[in-house]
């Protein structure tokens, strides 16, 4: 059975994985507190959705 | 072919799951809204949903039916004398599931389900606040019964020193009705 002659160098690896990166989510803008919000999501600051409180956030 | 109707199993037996959403909707009737995982909220939907439109039918083998399933009486008549007609001229519809992000522990997508009708009575105060008032209130309650025995053993001259003590720390005592009024209108 074939198997790898050398090791794979630890440059090797690296330069490989250089590839391999988290993206950064998408966020919008809470129409209600101006604060960055997912999408489809309850604003986790101010608990507003679609223009109606839905939940009560204990900072307020 | 009858492929993927059958629902979510969450890691349940049947008997465990039926039992979890007879609960879970009772308490959304109850509420009006309730916070849950985003799997069982948007699996709650199929059960309550049902429920709502034995009520609107409103006869009484829908009523069996959903006493069937729900078995709390009260929680019946509620849904069948205050809920279900508000939902007269809607087809089907009746809960709306919002999602509220992940939660800390483990990661897991929360969400919001409730009654569409109901959307804009339901004020939801911090739990936190909630227990501390109740855990607050409790022992001062206890306090004033106990002194309470104790002045009316005591003599007379004392019982006029005392009695100021204890309309001091009977007012705590009516406070207590007036916030769980308050409690239950806001869950209303």
């Amino acid at each position: 059975m074939p198997v790898p002659k050398r090791k794979t160098s630890k440059a090797k690896a690296k330069s490989r994985k250089n590839h391999w990166k988290l993206t950064a989510k998408s966020t919008a803008k809470c129409p209600n507190c101006s604060a960055p919000v997912l999408s489809h999501r309850v604003c986790p600051s101010c608990g507003y959705y679609k223009g109606k409180a839905v939940i009560k956030v204990k900072a307020d | 072919m009858r492929h993927n109707v059958k629902g979510r199993k969450l890691n349940k037996t049947a008997s465990h799951r039926k039992a979890m959403f007879a609960n879970m909707s009772a308490q959304l009737y109850e509420h009006k809204q309730i916070k849950t995982t985003l799997p069982k909220a948007k699996e709650l939907r199929k059960y309550a949903e049902k429920m709502i439109t034995l009520g609107k039918k409103g006869d009484l083998n829908s009523l069996r039916q959903a006493l069937k399933f729900l078995r709390h009486k009260e929680v019946v008549y509620k849904l069948f004398n205050d809920i279900a007609p508000n939902y007269k001229e809607r087809n089907g519809g009746y809960t709306r599931v919002l999602k509220l992000g992940t939660r800390k522990g483990d990661a897991a997508e929360v969400a919001v389900i409730q009654l569409v009708e109901f959307d804009n009575e339901t004020e939801i105060k911090p739990k936190k606040a909630k227990t501390e008032k109740v855990k607050a209130d409790k022992p001062k309650v206890e306090e004033a019964v106990v002194e309470e025995a104790v002045v009316e053993e005591a003599v007379v001259e004392e019982a006029v020193v005392e009695e100021a003590v204890v309309e001091e720390s009977e007012e705590p005592k009516e406070e207590k009705p007036e916030i769980t009024e308050e409690i239950e209108k806001k869950d209303k």
